[in-house]
């Protein structure tokens, strides 16, 4: 007997969002664990019951990988938790990864119903939730794989190409990976530190990777040690994916950015996350120490590098951004929580020279005032230094995390074709110039998101599929119509037929 | 085609040249078919160890090996010049990185290498050779007894100068000596490779500068990853900043900033003293018990 769900209005569910725990700032800028706690199942279960189930559910299409929320929610309500956890693995491969750094509030949960009149429901917090149990209890959906006779290659082992390896192998293909660090993860393990996405949530979800049959391949340069073109043709891959992320960091081209107390946000994260100088002299990686730090920028790097800064012991740990807080790229949480460990932001501010200390050190930045005028081509209101505004800000280490340019390892030694900026052209389908070569994440669109980059390397897989010939499930063939000739009840354009390969 | 990296980066042989200077061969068949001269690896010896980036010193590709040529100066390198042995294995090795060294259309080339940087200056020298270039050597030590290589060079350069400090051995003097007296007796050449500290490299640049040779030095400024996602090897060259490991590592001696680029290797002097301490003291414990 089942009884009617009762209907739930904005007036029924719980008023207020499910408080999650959180370590406090003075204690946590003292260690590396995470900050946010995790939902306790009665915290799950209890926001779960906040989801409407409105009928046009915006956040589906507010989803970049258009994961089924209120479906996966629904589960949660009926405590079916592996449910949930299928519902979610349906499309995003990484719900642990994915609840912990997607921006949701310009996603999902900004454009909830519940949101126009409360707080949007805890999507985020829902999902990490599922996929935390998930690792806990050791759930791993392996679909029943029928293998097929295609080998992909990878290049580039972060989140686009993680998806996009998960797709292949579901669709049965042999799929490598190849990383050229020598551990996988990509900037999920050199940039993202531990206290946001812990190293146990990455190791994981690779070995869940590699239960579906994906091989990776470490300390492998592709481009250096073989070429795309040789993947394609001797190495035998029958179609290849280029997700090797932007790196190639941005320096403002400033006086005094070789002093040696300035490094770019994507050094001081790769030293402290994948080489784990944060630990040296017991790890032999060493790491530049600041007591007064300026980060530049305000987005997600510049927020991981002054919160990273924080718990390296700096004392003071400065934000310098040249618009205001409201064009800040970073996601809402991160900025809420620098501001609740102590890091002083500048807003509409803008360095303008990095002063020597006369030993080849920073004594400190000369900065600028801005203001905002029109926007830009981005939408965005375009800052303008105030005239006679100049400041010094003292500082002793500069970190720069203003973006990244393209890496022209692929550019260099592929005959892929290139747009202006040096990163990949790829259509809308992501293919490339070259015929089976697809590529997608930073490397097409520059700096962007993780949910992003792994929605790119989904949308990659789907045409991959295509261009190799493999029905696509989320495609479900349908006859057309009276028109289309069949005999036996089969479609007559469905004919057999064999890929070959020119030796 | 093989299409694995090694599961192992296994030591093959090992030969000490000096109380400071070793050679390690490293098989990587598969790295030993595409090394061209001029590229570089990035080592790491165990899960704790830091990536440092090596210059290919030579590479064979029927055998299938790298061979490194490596002084112990840092912490990494005394540990390494300890741990490594014919038989043991490093934990990483990825390359080869960064873009070859353009041989080609040179006719006549000085290839000039001082101390360690005798090592990687060698496939520069064959390859000059193998496209069929006029090649002088430049070999620069401080004394006979750290000599090395003198054969493998005399087996590839048309002319050798070899210079030692004290002159104990060939000619006395530095390098700049040797490439004055090669530039002396050939007034055509036309291209010089130098590879050294960056104290020689900058003095080999101002020796070719009045003489208008075009001069490549290969920079070897601290890296992390070698990819270009880090820039922690950004170097100014022509008051343009390049990143050495992957749009070097060799660059236009001429336009190179050597200040800048002195001051940079300068960047973890005092935790490299630190990690040096620590490892004494550790090797001291160790043998105590």
């Amino acid at each position: 007997m089942t009884e009617k769900p009762r209907k739930k209005t904005i007036r029924t569910i719980p008023q207020q969002r499910t408080p999650v725990r959180e370590q406090d700032p003075k204690v946590r800028v003292t260690n590396f664990s995470e900050v946010t706690s995790a939902y306790r199942e009665e915290d799950a279960l209890n926001e779960a019951e906040r989801c409407l189930v409105c009928p046009d559910q915006p956040c589906i299409a507010g989803c970049p990988v258009n994961i089924n929320i209120p479906g996966f929610i629904q589960k949660i309500v009926s405590k079916d938790f592996r449910g949930a956890y299928d519902v979610i693995t349906a499309t995003n491969l990484l719900p642990a990864v994915c609840g912990r750094v997607c921006p949701q509030e310009s996603q999902c949960e900004g454009v909830c119903t519940v949101g126009d009149t409360l707080e949007p429901v805890a999507i985020g917090r829902l999902e990490r939730w599922v996929g935390d149990r998930a690792i806990d209890q050791g759930w791993v959906n392996i679909p029943f794989i029928e293998p097929r006779p295609f080998r992909i290659g990878i290049v580039g082992s972060g989140p686009a190409g993680m998806a996009c390896a998960a797709d292949m192998a579901k669709a049965g293909c042999e799929v490598t990976v190849f990383e050229a660090l020598h551990q996988p993860g990509g900037v999920l393990r050199y940039g993202i530190p531990d206290f946001r996405l812990p190293n146990v949530v990455i190791d994981a979800e690779i070995r869940n990777l590699e239960k579906l049959g994906v091989a990776f391949e470490c300390n492998t340069l592709v481009g250096r040690l073989f070429t795309i073109e040789q993947m394609i043709g001797e190495m035998g891959f029958d179609a290849v994916f280029i997700g090797t992320g932007a790196g190639y960091p941005s320096m403002p081209g400033i006086p005094g950015e070789s002093l040696n107390g300035v490094l770019s946000a994507n050094e001081l994260l790769t030293r402290c996350n994948l080489m784990r100088a944060k630990e040296f002299p017991e790890f032999d990686t060493p790491l530049p120490l600041g007591r007064r730090v300026a980060v530049i920028g305000a987005g997600n790097t510049a927020m991981d590098a002054m919160r990273v800064s924080l718990r390296l012991g700096a004392g003071t740990v400065h934000c310098i951004y040249r618009r205001s807080r409201a064009e800040c790229p970073a996601r809402a949480e991160e900025v809420h929580h620098a501001e609740q460990e102590g890091v002083e932001f500048h807003w509409l501010t803008n360095p303008v020279e990095i002063l020597d200390d006369g030993r080849g050190g920073v004594r400190a930045m000369r900065c600028v005032r801005m203001e905002l005028g029109d926007p830009d081509e981005s939408g965005r209101r375009r800052p303008h230094p105030v005239a006679g505004s100049e400041h010094e800000i003292e500082t002793d280490l500069v970190v720069f995390a203003i973006g990244t340019n393209a890496n022209p390892i692929m550019g260099q030694t592929s005959k892929l074709r290139l747009n202006r900026r040096g990163y990949i052209e790829a259509d809308a389908d992501l293919a490339t110039s070259l015929a089976g070569v697809f590529a997608g994440g930073d490397i097409v669109t520059g700096a962007a998101t993780v949910i992003e980059a792994m929605g790119a390397g989904r949308r990659a897989a789907r045409s991959m599929k295509q261009y190799l010939g493999i029905r696509d499930l989320d495609a479900p063939y349908q006859a057309e119509g009276p028109g289309a000739e069949r005999l036996f009840g089969i479609d007559l354009r469905e004919q057999n037929f064999a890929r070959i390969r020119l030796a | 085609m093989i299409a694995h990296v090694p599961a192992r980066f296994d030591i093959v042989a090992r030969q000490d040249f000096s109380d400071v200077t070793y050679l390690l061969e490293i098989a990587h068949p598969m790295m030993a078919r595409v090394a061209q001269p001029g590229q570089f690896v990035m080592v790491m010896l165990h899960e704790h160890g830091e990536r440092i980036p090596l210059t290919i010193a030579d590479f064979d590709r029927d055998k299938g090996t790298i061979t490194l040529v490596i002084q112990a100066v840092g912490k990494t390198t005394r540990e390494m010049q300890q741990a490594c042995r014919t038989g043991t294995a490093l934990h990483a090795v990825v390359g080869p990185m960064g873009v070859p060294s353009p041989l080609g259309h040179a006719r006549k080339v000085l290839c000039v290498g001082g101390g360690l940087g005798v090592a990687p200056v060698f496939p520069q020298a064959r390859g000059f050779k193998e496209q069929g270039a006029f090649v002088i050597g430049v070999l620069g030590f401080r004394t006979k007894a750290l000599v090395f290589w003198e054969d493998k060079f005399r087996s590839c350069c048309d002319e050798l100068i070899v210079c030692t400090d004290d002159g104990s051995a060939g000619m006395a003097g530095k390098v700049t000596d040797g490439m004055a007296r090669a530039i002396a007796s050939h007034s055509d050449i036309d291209e010089c490779v130098a590879i050294g500290p960056p104290v020689m490299m900058r003095a080999c640049a101002e020796v070719t500068r009045p003489h208008r040779i075009r001069t490549v030095v290969s920079l070897n400024p601290l890296m992390v990853d070698g990819t270009g996602m880090c820039g922690g090897c950004r170097v100014k060259v022509g008051g343009q900043v390049k990143f050495a490991c992957v749009d070097g590592p060799d660059f236009d001696a001429h336009q190179v900033d050597f200040d800048d680029l002195a001051a940079r290797l300068r960047r973890f002097a005092e935790q490299e003293r630190t990690a040096v301490e620590h490892w004494n003291e550790q090797c001291r414990l160790r043998q105590l018990a």
